[in-house]
């Protein structure tokens, strides 16, 4: 992406591959972060894909589209790819590009790591989507991978488990590389307390990821073994437990939650000040409620077991500790609506999408408090209220974050501004069709009715057609964020090196677009 | 930190990690193959070690060159610290999520089936541990704490002294003593190795206590064999250190590969009393 070419303005680079084999070979930190932020979004398009097959099925009552086991292997893959193919690699390209620029070094910490932890995606993505085409088809069992069902299923459940495995090392590497850059790559004078928010969500949620993932890679790595090994580990008849498997895969499953969320919090810290012309308000409450959220995410898991039998002390335990997790979240957003109180505020692309996430992923944070109250989590476990619930705080919570850093740093990246217009009308696009998508959901699941089905009582009919038809316009808006970002990219008004004039932070010290090398020599920070 | 202006070394474009990706894109379909009796999953997977192995020669060997070549300051140095010590920690936490299981398996599980709720379906069940289900067929006897793993107590410990005495050889330039040190710390990892493989075969041969042997042998082998894997690990790491210090690698002041792997070795070593008190013993 960057314009100017490799190496030319270092002659000590003696061998530069050029072609295909730069972007294999490539251990700079920008390339790396653009690679990231391209694989992200083809995942976005093919679970796109999944998605609007899934709401195409069930824009009407009784089968249409698809069989209900290629439905159940949609509505599995799908979340698999979005969350591990999407939502995740795009934030480590996002970390790539901006946490050098961001706290002045060099580049990341471990270069040719840094490679890997790329190169790790594809080789995870051929077997998870190729796994639709082996006899059985793809994994079936959602998600979550519950077993007794991944016990049962054919090849594309092992080949989702290696996947699993390959994403996890790829996630570990790519975490330790950016908790080794923030804690000893700072430029002089750069403390931890005057580091962009940005960059402390991301040092957090690196710390998450490498608590979490290996617990993650021993669930399925015990699925694994019951599948062909003959062990009993969630096996009843053989002294295991099913509900043991949702115990551990929770233990990752709730931190990750966070994992896909915090980066976005660090986006929208960066973006909101930039539009309103003020200071972040309570950075270091932002620093303290960030690192609460993410010790707290490690003691709520269970409340997404409420109705698997639990004690009821365990289930108030895990019903206060979650509502617990409101606190820091309401520091932040206070935060943010206290950052644009009697700002000069302007409503740029990024700010359009900062200022919706706002609104939006605040309704999701409140379905989440809803959904934590043991006695109402019975009634609506398993329903569409749960899928309103995070689709809430994922699409708007952390896409729309993506979103909204895209245009923002568009003009670093690229050197040139986007299309205003078209990135107005992304959002305008985005927000209205998500709501027609995910709003009515609330009230099919307060009706009852369950989610993973193909099929469904006709008195669900309006509201499941309404949602399709929202699914259809959300998809089709992105195809303007495709449009926007390419014609940025091919050219257009040129951007100076602080195109936003509220903005603060070294990225906006370096020419747009930044050059291939920065900050070889650290800069100064007062 | 003004004092370490030096440039950091960012290293050139390489080949090595796209062979890491196949290397992996090939181990794991192929086992998926393998494991679900389709040609060539054997094979590939063959071939994805074989590839797995070539990368990591190649890559470690660059890295080792470089840190020669003196490219590696001090800032360099730091961050290779903080990385192992978050690896370890990456480590603890996948252990933990087995030493979990055993937990609620024991705390809670086995109770709750044998607490009568389940007469209906299993009628009579104790859940004393050690216990393969209600369903176990044929009976198997426990491992002892006593006998073999005892043993390897003693050798795993012995093994994390004579590093240290390694470690101080080297801090006062005696060569002699951090390759001796280390060759009887590998042999020591070696004996560890070789009787817990006579343990394992011991246990399938006469105790007929298998990975299938219900929750008991579940635990007792994933636990046992997952370090007995960080072991094997710790033990080539182990072997390189030592080809590299009688190469005259490694000085007083800078030898940040000898101590990563001496705190690997540190981390294995106190799995495994963990293992011996929780697996083995209790």
């Amino acid at each position: 992406m960057s314009a100017i070419p490799h190496g030319l303005e270092h002659g000590h680079d003696h061998h530069h591959p050029s072609g295909l084999m730069r972007w294999i070979q490539t251990t700079n930190h920008k390339d790396i972060g653009t690679m990231y932020l391209i694989f992200s979004f083809i995942m976005f398009l093919s679970g796109g894909v999944m998605a609007l097959t899934i709401r195409a099925e069930l824009f009407q009552p009784g089968l249409q589209v698809v069989q209900p086991e290629f439905f159940n292997q949609l509505t599995t893959m799908h979340g698999l790819v979005m969350v591990f193919g999407a939502i995740m690699p795009a934030f480590v390209g996002f970390a790539n590009w901006q946490i050098p620029l961001m706290i002045g070094a060099s580049d990341m910490a471990f270069a040719r790591m840094n490679n890997w932890s790329f190169w790790l995606l594809p080789p995870a993505a051929i077997l998870l989507v190729g796994s639709f085409f082996v006899p059985g088809g793809a994994s079936a069992a959602g998600w979550t991978l519950y077993a007794p069902l991944s016990i049962q299923m054919g090849m594309g459940m092992d080949m989702a488990i290696f996947a699993i495995h390959i994403m996890g090392i790829s996630s570990i590497m790519g975490a330790i590389n950016i908790v080794v850059t923030v804690l000893n790559m700072r430029a002089p004078g750069m403390t931890l307390m005057k580091m962009p928010l940005f960059c402390w969500t991301w040092l957090i949620t690196a710390y998450l990821l490498i608590a979490v993932m290996p617990v993650l890679a021993g669930a399925v790595t015990m699925i694994l073994t019951d599948r062909h090994f003959g062990t009993s580990f969630f096996n009843a008849a053989g002294g295991g437990d099913p509900v043991l498997y949702q115990h551990v895969f929770w233990f990752f499953g709730h931190p990750e939650v966070y994992i896909m969320i915090l980066p976005a919090f660090g986006i929208v810290s960066q973006v909101i000040p930039t539009f309103a012309r003020k200071p972040l308000f309570g950075y270091a409450s932002m620093v303290y409620a960030t690192a609460s959220i993410a010790i707290l995410s490690f003691m709520v898991w269970a409340h997404h077991m409420f109705t698997t039998g639990m004690p009821a002390t365990g289930q108030l335990f895990f019903m206060y500790a979650t509502m617990l997790i409101a606190v820091p979240t309401g520091v932040k957003v206070f935060n943010w609506v206290a950052t644009m109180w009697r700002g000069s505020m302007t409503f740029e692309a990024p700010m359009l999408f900062s200022v919706g996430f706002l609104f939006v992923f605040t309704m999701g944070g409140f379905t989440g408090l809803i959904c934590a109250i043991a006695p109402i989590d019975i009634q609506i476990q398993d329903t569409y209220y749960v899928v309103a619930h995070f689709h809430y705080v994922l699409v708007a919570g952390s896409l729309f974050a993506l979103f909204s850093g895209a245009y923002y740093w568009l003009p670093k990246w690229t050197g040139h501004m986007y299309d205003e217009r078209l990135g107005k009308l992304h959002f305008w696009c985005s927000i209205i069709f998500f709501n027609i998508t995910f709003f009515p959901m609330h009230f099919l699941g307060l009706a009852g009715m369950p989610r993973r089905i193909p099929d469904y009582n006709p008195m669900f009919a309006d509201f499941n057609a309404i949602a399709t038809i929202g699914a259809f316009g959300f998809g089709l808006s992105q195809l303007i964020f495709l449009f926007t970002v390419i014609k940025c990219v091919r050219g257009g008004e040129k951007a100076a090196a602080k195109p936003w004039d509220g903005a603060e932070g070294l990225e906006w010290t370096v020419p747009s677009p930044a050059p291939y090398h920065t900050f070889e020599e650290p800069p100064q920070v007062k | 930190m003004s004092a370490t202006l030096e440039k950091y070394f960012v290293p050139e474009p390489s080949r090595f990690p796209i062979f890491g990706s196949a290397a992996l894109l090939l181990i794991g379909a192929g086992a998926a193959m393998w494991l679900n009796r389709v040609s060539p999953g054997s094979w590939m997977v063959a071939a994805g070690l074989a590839t797995l192995i070539y990368m990591l020669f190649g890559w470690f060997g660059q890295v080792v060159r470089e840190s020669e070549g003196g490219k590696y300051g001090a800032q360099v140095d730091r961050s290779f610290r903080w990385s192992m010590g978050w690896f370890i920690f990456s480590e603890v936490m996948f252990f933990a999520a087995f030493f979990g299981v055993l937990f609620y398996v024991r705390v809670l599980a086995l109770p709750e089936l044998g607490s009568g709720k389940s007469a209906m379906l299993w009628d009579g069940f104790k859940s004393a541990w050690p216990n393969a289900g209600p369903y176990a067929e044929e009976a198997f006897t426990p491992m002892a704490a006593w006998g073999i793993p005892a043993i390897n107590t003693g050798i795993l410990l012995s093994s994390g002294v004579t590093l240290t005495w390694a470690h101080w050889g080297l801090l006062k330039g005696a060569r002699s003593q951090l390759i001796n040190g280390l060759a009887l710390t590998v042999l020591l990892g070696v004996i560890f190795l070789c009787l817990q493989a006579y343990e394992y075969h011991h246990a399938y041969a006469e105790m007929n206590l298998t990975l299938a042997s219900g929750i008991y042998g579940s635990t007792f082998f994933m636990l046992t064999g997952f370090h007995g894997m960080h072991v094997t690990i710790g033990a080539t790491m182990l072997i390189v250190i030592l080809a590299r210090s009688i190469k005259g690698h490694f000085t007083a002041e800078r030898h940040f590969a000898f101590e990563a792997v001496a705190w690997y070795w540190h981390f294995v070593d106190v799995v495994w009393l963990f293992l011996f008190v929780v697996v083995y013993w209790l």
